[in-house]
């Protein structure tokens, strides 16, 4: 029975993530029909115009949407697990602030200097900054008995990070800053394939890692004194959970920017669709729904007000917020 | 610190941030054996029990399981011997009983925490034994709390431990549960030489299914022995620092505090006939005297208790004159007289308090229930 429903479960959320690549490949200002695409993607002659919108822009995009996508779901659900609260996510924990923080100071700085900076470099510069903010955010749970205090703090972190973000970015003169003004607020465009492929590495490695960490993330579940009895090394997974998530929402602001909300909506949806919370179903379950939740949040930014480019998170935030409330109503309800 | 002790501990001391709350800790547990850590609220139990099971690192002193020094054992070693039942809340999302109870495979399973054939029948078994079969698909966080001390008991069970250690386990168990949460400890350590170590609020339950018990007083274990040893006349009372009401040991019976003052009402009782009069006495406010009672006689716990004096004889003995003038006196000094001595029980003993019953007439009223 239980069996039946995962795979009926993944089935769906392939499909989706399938079918939204190839609209995100074939729709935007100009429409490329699908038949094109095929004969593009497989080589063949088609229309120049068309091939290069295909090739160096919308399909880098849309996959890197997929995957980025992915990460950040996996991101939040990591952190879900590490604070036992089901509204934790780098977004709003101000981990995604961090990262960007320190990145628009590394870009800054090397646009000042008219140094090329690569993506690896942009990798470190976000996982940094990630790391700060996740220091501060434990150093909070610390002091902070109460989960909602601790996720105010969050968001206050992420409001000191952002607000200097744009200090850096409203003062530096360059005329590439109109590109880094976008990033600031959360973006896919302007994807290489080089980004893809370095993103696809650090994802996919980091991923794998996670979902060798299934099963003492299911005795985290259960609670740390229980989880110890079980044989779990606390410090060490708990270690690890912290390095894990900052490396993926570090990688998703250095190439997208801080993204709102994937991280918390995702795995609730993934867990009302799958009904269950086991990390062995879970992990590939966010990954999948944060590729599918992203690729249709980018399809509506690009062509909603087309030529008008929305930024991610605009479009993330009215699909996720909601959510979140809906989450919180139900959490009090549950306890009153 | 025999040779076949499974668990003991020596000079331990236990607490938190570096300051000591409990110290010189020794205890030993043989296979097979309950020990009972009881004490008052806040005394230390849940913290010698965290040291104990290696998730609070001892101040001093060591801990061993089965000849080896915990300090120097694995989690992962331990976990196959020792699973616990804590008072922490457990809230898995979207688990069912059978899903919590399977947790305790854990480390039996293999990498990615898959249940073999063999896991799924150890999970079965060890919820039958639990009586909890008929919650196997219910969602965990839905059940009462009483339930879910027993899914934990289970889940504790299914780790195939040679120990089990549990902190409060009947604290929110109704009767029927208590019995049958202690009764399954008592069968497993009896038919699978399971050692427990739990710590109980409930003395008169402590005393029944322990081997051992440890009281736990102030920054030391006060006393550590058999049932017999421990519960002593008057300990239970010094122990909890019970500065009202009355615990008698012998018996297990908590009373209120007593009603001071000059007697107005004597109980003329025994059999265990006066007792419900006492505590409704006690409950209007009123002084009373009992007697005259056998030591031996049911209602003299509470007699003890409750009344500001009872007049007594040695049991296996007649009544003297003497006591019957002592009665005699307090009948004076009282209103009324209250007889609850049933009439089947007037025996050839019954020849004296018949006397002090035509002494008091005028005063007399039956009651007899």
């Amino acid at each position: 029975m239980r069996r039946s429903r995962y795979g009926i479960a993944y089935i769906i959320l392939i499909l989706l993530v399938l079918i939204l690549l190839a609209v995100n490949i074939c729709a935007g200002s100009v429409q490329v029909p699908f038949s094109d695409v095929w004969k593009i993607l497989g080589g063949q002659k088609a229309d120049a115009v068309f091939a290069d919108i295909v090739l160096k822009i919308r399909f880098p995009r849309a996959l890197a949407a997929a995957i980025l996508g992915g990460g950040l779901a996996l991101s939040g659900y990591l952190l879900q697990t590490f604070f036992h609260n089901p509204i934790a996510g780098p977004f709003i924990l101000g981990i995604s602030s961090g990262a960007k923080l320190i990145v628009a100071l590394v870009m800054v700085a090397a646009l000042g200097r008219a140094v090329q900076l690569s993506s690896l470099t942009l990798i470190l510069a976000a996982f940094i900054g990630a790391m700060i903010s996740m220091g501060f955010v434990l150093l909070m749970s610390r002091v902070m008995e109460q989960m909602s205090m601790l996720i105010v703090s969050g968001v206050m972190i992420g409001y000191i990070c952002t607000a200097i973000t744009d200090f850096v970015v409203t003062f530096a003169d360059d005329a590439d800053i109109v590109n880094l003004h976008n990033w600031s607020k959360g973006s896919f465009s302007g994807i290489s394939w080089e980004n893809v492929l370095v993103m696809s590495i650090v994802i996919f490695l980091t991923t794998f890692c996670v979902f060798l960490l299934s099963k003492p993330i299911s005795a985290y579940q259960m609670g740390e004194s229980y989880a110890q009895n079980m044989g779990l090394n606390i410090r060490v997974f708990r270690a690890l959970l912290v390095l894990l998530s900052s490396v993926l929402s570090a990688c998703v602001t250095a190439f997208a920017g801080p993204v709102s909300f994937v991280g918390i909506a995702v795995p609730h949806l993934a867990k009302s669709l799958f009904g269950t919370a086991k990390p062995i179903c879970m992990i590939p379950g966010c990954f999948l729904g944060g590729a599918a939740f992203c690729l249709f949040c980018d399809l509506l930014a690009r062509v909603v007000f087309a030529p008008t480019e929305l930024s991610i998170s605009t479009v993330t935030a009215i699909f996720g917020a909601p959510v979140v409330i809906f989450i919180m109503v139900r959490k009090k309800k549950e306890r009153g | 610190m025999a040779e076949t002790d499974y668990l003991y501990t020596e000079g331990l001391s236990v607490g938190y941030h570096g300051v000591p709350l409990i110290q010189d800790i020794a205890l030993s547990l043989k296979k097979g054996e309950i020990l009972t850590l009881i004490g008052p609220n806040g005394a230390g139990k849940t913290t010698i029990l965290k040291s104990l099971i290696k998730q609070l690192e001892p101040l001093g002193g060591v801990v061993c399981l089965d000849g080896q020094e915990m300090k120097t054992m694995s989690g992962k070693e331990l976990s196959k011997k020792l699973s616990v039942v804590l008072t922490e809340r457990v809230k898995p999302e979207l688990m069912s009983c059978e899903d919590v109870v399977a947790t305790g495979r854990y480390p039996y399973t293999g990498r990615f925490g898959v249940l073999s054939k063999q896991d799924h029948k150890i999970v079965r078994e060890a919820m039958e034994l639990v009586h909890i079969m008929e919650l196997a698909d219910r969602d965990f966080q839905k059940t009462s709390d009483g339930q879910k001390q027993r899914v934990m008991l289970a889940r504790a069970i299914c780790q195939e431990p040679d120990i089990i250690v549990l902190d409060e386990p009947t604290s929110f168990l109704d009767m029927k549960y208590k019995l049958e949460f202690l009764s399954i400890l008592q069968n497993m350590s009896r038919n699978r030489n399971l050692s427990v170590v739990m710590s109980l609020h409930e003395l008169d339950l402590a005393g029944r299914i322990s081997d051992k018990i440890a009281c736990v007083k102030g920054d030391r274990i006060d006393r550590f022995g058999t049932p017999e040893e421990i519960f002593s006349k008057g300990y239970m009372k010094e122990l909890y620092r019970m500065t009202t009401g009355d615990y008698d040991e012998r018996t297990g019976n908590l009373e209120l505090e007593a009603v001071k003052g000059e007697p107005k009402v004597f109980v003329l009782s025994g059999n265990g006939s006066g007792t419900a009069v006492y505590r409704r006495l006690q409950r209007e406010g009123v002084p009373f005297v009992a007697g005259v009672l056998w030591e031996n006689d049911l209602d003299y716990p509470s007699a003890r208790a409750l009344a500001v004096e009872v007049v007594s004889v040695r049991p296996f003995c007649r009544i003297e004159e003497e006591t019957l003038k002592r009665a005699k006196a307090l009948i004076d000094k009282c209103d009324k007289v209250i007889g609850t001595i049933k009439a089947e029980d007037m025996g050839e003993f019954y020849r004296e308090l018949k006397e002090l019953e035509e002494y008091a007439k005028g005063k007399l009223q039956k009651e007899q229930i």
